[in-house]
């Protein structure tokens, strides 16, 4: 092999976790190669013009948890990145009402209190709980996992910080996070708010990219997660990156490549090449061969272990973890493209700054809980759960002038749908979601210039998604923190030597946080300074 | 009374939360909307309308208009063609700054200067015995200027002016929606952008197409709030903020010159005598006492005792306007004037200015900030200005 082929680490995956591992690897020194299969970078965290003008998020479409390390760390500001807050929620109801959430606090609590002012009152008190824990547990995003049961130096002193985290909140919040992780989204609203409309937005928090109902146990810790993204300083805050989250793929590879590392587009990996229980190296699908000291994937846990390595280097239980690990997925993303805006018949007049934020068809828990009744055997929802957003009002280059993209994440379509995706299912389950969301804004399908959809076949045939599942697997308390993505390797460390994981099949887990990329190169720093 | 400007009934009908605020003694908008988030953003991602008609304007007429300048301002006005403008600040006989603006070459012996602060007592003053005509006309004219990457884009579908191939500072006359307007590629964004000058009386009907026309361009009317943050990201100093006009300061030690704020390079000193050149000449010889510095200031820590606290974090969206200490080994060695957080940085920024011993890019001051109720020492590190000074500022198609 030439020694133009060698390298100190190569990262399987151009997604936005395997260019903040690199960028980190390369800066700490390190000679450092990226393979990506497809023509671009970013993985699920892309922007594609699907048809010329309109461009689609046909994957993830938001921004929260992104850490503020990895912005400051990498200078991503520098290199493009630009965030704008998303700052409203609209939820149009079914009765021609609607709830809104502003900016501005007084703005909500008015929106609040006409549906109920007790809801109103209650609102204060929830938004400041909610902020409390999510401060607590915020530096557990940023934490290679302990092992509990290990006695090593470093993991008592990891299982030290996380007892300082525990111990610095109130008793009361203790036992409300305990509550609050083993118990469901639903019921812990429940507790809360008496307004159907708020409940049924404020649930999907809880059931997002998960294939679980608001009623749901486990639906209450993903509830939290979403809590603690913040964007400057705002906890539960969303953002639109310009150009789109590709717009954030780009100016994370644009830090890469000045810190040194070197980029291969089309370049699928076939194999994790093994000698002696040690990780040398990679063949491509075109048998090119790579070697270096360091392989890190940024692929999932099952399409790592049970693809790209071959199964006779790992020890039978790390195998039967990674194939019960949950990875089914409820979610599809569409987006269209039109030729104007949609009119919701519940948007008040002079309010039409509404659809600049989040729109969500969720106007109640129990909507969304049938909805996900609806798919729990093998179907889809007769009425999904939609979160959509109109892209071009916030960054105008993400269509034509006077033309407008609209991305809608749409759940529940299972990934293991009854006989499987088509073309004519696919085609089925699109009109289904148009259906749904003309029937609050009636003049959609005349403004309808392209629609498209990504099912979880789609993501997963595209990106490389098990099952299409956004997160890498759910954030199910099974699989959380040291049991992400199996018991004793939840350190981004292998069973294979000099193999690492940076994916989000590790902690913390999914969203565009870089946190996985991020913990894993300060843990493959700490093996190979 | 406070006044309005020409198109108050244009912004007070988009006023939704009472904001406003006083700019030379007229109401303007902080805010459109509730928070200057999205107006912010649009400056830096889409682009923004905002009403400038308080800016003082002064018509300059006459054989020695040129001359009478010259001898006013510290550049060379000579060096402007007709249909370009310059940035300039004027001193008094100390060299502390008077006033800070902008002159347009309009035609033959003929000007326009702009300044934050009734100065017609200042140029008259000075004016005395040449052969020139100075006429207040900041209630006549109105300013428009719209501001952001799609600012050109979204003018280019109201005029026929070739405002692609428009340098930086160079302004051309056209007609939108059968008003006579002059466009100008300037502003105080440090954006791509440019500034509408136009008949107050014609001012209503410009504003409505502008709006019209904008909504393909995601334009976003934009008050003071917004524009604040864009301008310190700029590093463009402001009056009253970040100087104190020499004709006002009570005392010395809030005076300013043109040296002290970075302005070396808007000082000619090879076009012949102007006011305040000679204090100038001495303070280059001699070394300025203190230097306006960009100032990073630690948030990550600031953050993190927040956080310890259980507190979330006050950003500092707002900018704020207020003179603070800066300390560097126990003794006070200058002062911050304007500091905000950047969103697009992700930085907190703030204007400093320091002793020269201080004032190298790396070296750190320490500035108190409150964190709960208690005063504390944060680091901030000395930069360079501008803080962001994206290439489309100044490109052309």
């Amino acid at each position: 092999m030439s020694n133009s082929n060698k390298y100190d680490a190569i990262v399987i995956g151009g997604g936005h976790n395997g260019l903040v591992n690199a960028a980190y690897l390369a800066k700490a020194g390190k000679k450092v190669l990226v393979l990506e299969q497809r023509h671009t970078v970013g993985g699920a965290t892309v922007t594609e013009e699907v048809y010329p003008g309109f461009k689609f998020l046909i994957a993830s479409y938001l921004i929260s948890l992104l850490r503020p390390d990895v912005i400051q760390d990498l200078e991503l500001a520098r290199h493009g990145l630009e965030i704008m807050p998303l700052e409203s929620t609209f939820v149009p109801l079914p009765d021609g009402n609607y709830l809104a959430d502003w900016p501005d606090h007084e703005a909500t609590r008015h929106e609040i209190e006409r549906h109920s002012k007790r809801d109103a009152e209650a609102y204060d008190e929830y938004a400041r709980t909610m902020k409390r824990l999510a401060i607590a547990l915020r530096p557990l995003l940023d934490m290679i996992p302990p092992d509990p049961t290990s006695v090593t130096a470093k993991d008592l002193e990891t299982m030290a910080r996380v007892r300082g985290v525990l111990n610095g909140m109130t008793r009361d919040d203790f036992y409300l996070l305990s509550r609050l992780m083993t118990m469901s989204a639903g019921d812990f609203l429940d507790e809360w708010f008496e307004g159907a409309a708020l409940k049924g937005t404020k649930c999907t928090s809880g059931i997002i990219g998960s294939f679980v109902g608001p009623r749901s146990p486990g639906s209450g810790y993903i509830l939290l997660h979403h809590y603690i993204g913040e964007i400057d300083g705002t906890f539960r805050a969303w953002g639109f990156a310009r150009g789109g989250t590709g717009g954030l793929s780009q100016s994370i590879a644009s830090a890469a490549r000045e810190a040194g590392v070197e980029i291969k587009t089309n370049s699928a990996v076939a194999q994790v090449n093994i000698k002696n229980g040690e990780a040398i190296g990679v063949t491509l699908k075109n048998g090119d061969e790579y070697a270096a000291g360091i392989i890190v994937s940024n692929a999932d846990a099952k399409r790592t272990f049970l693809k790209l390595v071959d199964k006779q280097h790992l020890p039978d239980e790390f195998v039967s973890d990674v194939n019960r690990f949950r990875i089914a997925s409820p979610a599809c993303k569409v987006n269209l493209a039109l030729d104007g805006l949609p009119e919701f018949t519940a948007m008040p007049r002079g309010k039409e700054a509404l659809l600049r934020g989040s729109i969500e068809i969720a106007p109640s828990m129990d909507y969304v809980e049938q909805a996900y009744d609806d798919a729990k055997y093998g179907g889809w929802s007769k009425k999904p759960f939609m979160d959509a957003l109109i892209p071009s009002l916030l960054d105008p280059g993400m269509a034509p002038p006077g033309k407008h993209v609209m991305s809608l994440f749409v759940q529940y379509a299972s990934s293991d749908l009854e006989g499987g995706w088509n073309e004519e299912k696919k085609a089925q389950f699109l009109d289904l979601v148009i259906d749904t969301l003309a029937e609050h804004a009636p003049n959609l399908k005349d403004i309808i210039i392209h629609k498209h959809i990504m099912t979880p076949w789609d993501l997963e045939r595209m990106i490389g998604l098990t099952s299409g599942h956004i997160f890498h697997g759910e954030l199910a308390l099974q699989q959380l923190f040291f049991l992400r993505p199996s018991p004793q390797w939840s350190n981004y460390r292998t069973p294979i030597k000099n193999m690492y994981m940076c994916g989000s099949s590790t902690h913390p887990g999914g969203c565009i946080t870089g946190a996985p990329g991020r913990n894993a190169a300060l843990a493959i720093l700490e093996d190979r300074p | 009374m406070l006044k309005t400007t020409p198109l108050h009934s244009r912004t007070a009908a988009l006023m939704q939360a009472s904001q406003w605020r006083r700019w030379a003694g007229y109401a303007v908008a902080s805010a459109y909307e509730m928070t200057h988030d999205r107006e912010y953003f649009a400056i830096r991602n889409a682009c923004v309308l905002l009403d400038v008609s308080p800016l003082c304007k002064y018509r300059i007429k006459g054989t020695e208009a040129l001359k009478f300048l010259n001898r006013l301002v510290t550049r060379d006005v000579s060096k402007i063609a007709v249909g370009s403008m310059l940035y300039t600040p004027w001193c008094d006989s100390r060299g502390k700054i008077i006033d800070d603006g902008t002159i347009a070459h309009l035609g033959e012996n003929y000007y326009r200067l702009t300044s934050a602060e009734p100065n017609l007592r200042w140029l008259q003053d000075n004016a005395l015995g040449m052969q020139v005509e100075i006429e207040d006309v900041s209630e006549q004219i109105a300013t428009l200027s719209v501001q952001g990457p799609r600012s050109r884009e979204l003018l280019m579908t109201l005029c026929n002016a070739p405002l692609g191939a428009l340098k930086y500072y160079d302004f051309v006359e056209t007609k939108i929606a059968g008003t006579q307007v002059m466009i100008s590629r300037t502003g105080y964004t440090g954006d791509l952008g440019f500034e509408l000058w136009v008949d107050g009386l014609q001012a209503e009907p410009l504003w409505d197409a502008i709006i019209e026309a904008g909504h393909a361009f995601a334009l976003q009317p934009a008050g003071i709030w917004a524009l604040d943050v864009s301008r310190i990201e700029a590093g463009l100093i402001m009056l009253d903020i970040d100087y104190t006009p020499g004709n006002k300061a009570m005392t010395d030690a809030q005076t300013s010159t043109p040296l002290e704020l970075g302005l070396n390079w808007a000082i000619s000193w090879k076009k012949g005598n102007f006011v305040g050149r000679k204090a100038l000449l001495s303070e280059k010889e001699q070394g300025s006492q203190s230097i306006l510095v960009g100032l990073e200031i630690d948030h990550k820590e600031f953050e993190r005792q927040h956080h310890a606290l259980g507190l979330t974090v006050p950003y500092p969206f707002i900018a704020w306007r207020a003179v603070i200490p800066l300390y560097a080994d126990g003794k006070q060695v200058g002062y911050a004037t304007s500091g905000v957080w950047s969103p697009t940085l992700k930085k907190y920024i703030a204007f400093g200015h320091v002793q020269p011993a201080h004032a190298e890019p790396g070296r750190i001051v320490t500035i108190d900030l409150t964190v709960d109720r208690f005063r504390r020492p944060f680091n901030a590190k000395v930069t360079k200005l501008p803080f962001f000074n994206p290439p489309r500022k100044k490109d052309t198609l």
